[in-house]
């Protein structure tokens, strides 16, 4: 069972703001997911690998050749706010 | 040739009328697009399909032809979650609301440049974290068939859009499902091929591990054509291969010696059973076309869904960190400090399954939960491929109902996360095993489609789509009833 702080700190990790009516229900809708999914303690996995990549794959790496990156104006032209040719954001401190 | 006639035709069809020039690839995009325009305009009168509709073969994004237009510029949907240049790509989210991608996908422009022409972007579940398409920023999408109920999801437009003659094939993408439930609810065909098949490249990421493009369209035979354009390594995508054969046109006519295994725990409890005695119908038709049908087992099955629930949104919260309010999409005003502005943002911008899922990958991933859940998780997916290659040991193909039931009414699975989840019961242990899987309609139970899928080995596609075609042939299922 979820509770209320650990709502708030996984929304603080998720950096996610929530509403007070939100975290009720997210407490209540995330403990029925886990109790669901909790059901996979039932299994022997001692002896098993976690799987890291589902087709054998092997050099994946291309070469390391320079290419043209984006330009500055289109990686700035979906931006909210920009200035000084950067992205323009709220101050971290108040 | 009158529209009717044209809307008749199947998109490999439409080629071979226009190689032996009764039909030129502009008319078949023209009557395509009054229709696609006809709908995105019905707004509410409508089945909500698209997001956006080009409003001319010259509006079509696809300024690379190729040399050989192999595809003579027949219209193509695609879903809003592939990066299409200049267009609208929003992946169904408010947090990309009239977000215009500096880029295509890859999968997009190979078939661009192998002549398509872009018709519409297609509604879809946001981030395609959904089975109903209800979660959409935009809106619902109504299912053709009736239009109190869904289409499926996530690539519910997709889907919808096909199924009702609105394009003739579309593209979509399946993470646990999205193609081939959707496919099945509408009554058309969709296929999640090979993990790696195609490139990810410019489609907005949900679950890296899972997340695979594909075809959904009216038969087989246009399955597979689509297909055949979309495969092939990507220098853009690290975890895209190089197909060990090219996709051909399925030429399957009987199904003599292919021996099917029909899995205990994928078709018992919990399949309605008007869709067990569809499915059972199909398996008749299989037997007659010479095939073996025996049961087999796959063990850790009934566990897919628990570890599925645990990995996706564990994928998607880091994949979805990157909306931020800072480089695109929407920002919260009125912030205080940067921290603010990103939480409000986020709060603002995402709808509640998405956030629900952030939520769920952020808690499961935390410090001190992580072996319990995605270490535990990981080794349930290891358990569920090795099921497959055991049973792909003794039989070619794993059959099983692709939805546990047909299309739901509206609003029905809403409440309740858990009982919208089992509705990739069926579809999620392939996910996990990163094998192709093809959802095909197999009859219909009180009046709606139901959805017969197959699976095969990694690669065994060309196999797969041969013993689908010859399936397809004997069932003759007509889903030109849906068509508006």
């Amino acid at each position: 069972m979820i509770d209320r702080d650990e709502v708030l700190h996984v929304a603080r990790l998720a950096r996610l703001a929530l509403s007070e009516e939100e975290i009720e229900t997210m407490a209540r809708e995330l403990s029925a997911v886990l109790d669901h999914v909790a059901r996979i303690a039932e299994l022997d996995l001692s002896n098993t690998p976690p799987t890291s990549h589902v087709v054998e794959l092997t050099g994946a790496l291309r070469p390391d050749v320079p290419r043209p990156c984006l330009p500055r104006e289109l990686a700035l032209a979906q931006a909210p706010s920009v200035a000084d040719g950067g992205f323009l954001v709220p101050s971290p401190q108040a | 040739m009158s529209d009717a006639e044209l809307l008749a035709l199947s998109a490999a069809g439409a080629l071979a009328a226009i190689a032996a020039g009764e039909l030129a690839g502009g008319e078949v995009f023209d009557a395509y697009l009054k229709r696609a325009r006809g709908d995105h305009e019905a707004g509410v009168d409508g089945l909500n399909c698209f997001t956006w509709v080009a409003r001319g073969p010259a509006d079509d994004g696809s300024s690379e032809r190729g040399d050989s237009p192999a595809l003579a510029g027949l219209p193509l949907a695609v879903k809003d979650l592939f990066c299409t240049e200049g267009v609208p790509s929003q992946s169904g989210s408010r947090i990309l609301e009239g977000y215009l991608p500096p880029y295509t996908a890859t999968a997009v422009s190979r078939l661009t440049a192998a002549g398509a022409g872009l018709l519409a972007k297609t509604n879809q579940d946001e981030f395609a974290m959904g089975s109903s398409n209800e979660n959409s920023a935009f809106g619902p999408v109504l299912n053709p068939w009736d239009r109190e109920r869904v289409p499926g999801g996530s690539s519910g437009g997709s889907a919808a859009a096909v199924a009702a003659g609105l394009a003739p094939w579309a593209l979509g993408t399946d993470t646990g499902g999205s193609i081939r439930q959707p496919a099945a609810l509408c009554g058309i065909v969709g296929m999640k091929p090979t993990y790696g098949l195609v490139s990810r490249y410019g489609m907005i990421a949900f679950a890296s591990s899972l997340d695979q493009a594909g075809p959904l369209t009216r038969d087989v035979t246009d399955a597979a054509l689509l297909l055949s354009h979309m495969v092939g390594q990507d220098p853009c995508d690290a975890t895209s291969l190089a197909s060990p054969e090219p996709i051909r046109t399925p030429f399957g006519e009987s199904l003599a010696g292919v021996r099917l295994g029909v899995p205990d725990e994928l078709t018992g409890e919990g399949i309605e059973a008007g869709v067990m005695e569809s499915f059972n119908g199909a398996l008749d038709s299989a037997r007659e076309l010479g095939a073996e049908v025996e049961r087999v087992k796959l063990p850790h099955a009934p566990h897919a869904l628990s570890a599925y629930y645990v990995l996706a949104p564990a994928e998607c919260s880091s994949n979805l960190a990157r909306y931020d309010g800072v480089r695109y999409g929407l920002r919260a005003e009125a912030a205080d400090d940067l921290l603010q502005m990103y939480t409000r943002t986020r709060h603002d911008g995402f709808g509640a399954e998405v956030r629900r899922r952030i939520m769920l990958g952020t808690y499961a991933l935390s410090s001190g939960y992580y072996d319990a859940y995605y270490g535990r998780a990981q080794r349930v997916r290891t358990k569920i491929a090795e099921d497959f290659r055991h049973v792909f040991g003794g039989v070619d193909f794993v059959v099983t109902p692709t939805s546990p039931t047909v299309a739901f009414k509206l609003g029905e699975r809403t409440a309740d996360p858990l009982s919208m989840y089992y509705s990739d019961y069926c579809t999620v242990p392939m996910s996990l095993a990163g094998i192709p899987a093809l959802s095909m309609p197999c009859g219909l139970s009180e009046g709606l489609p139901v959805g017969f899928q197959i699976s095969g080995p990694a690669f065994s596609e060309n196999r797969l789509l041969d013993a689908a075609r010859a399936l397809e042939r004997a069932l003759a299922f007509d889903g030109g009833a849906a068509r508006v």
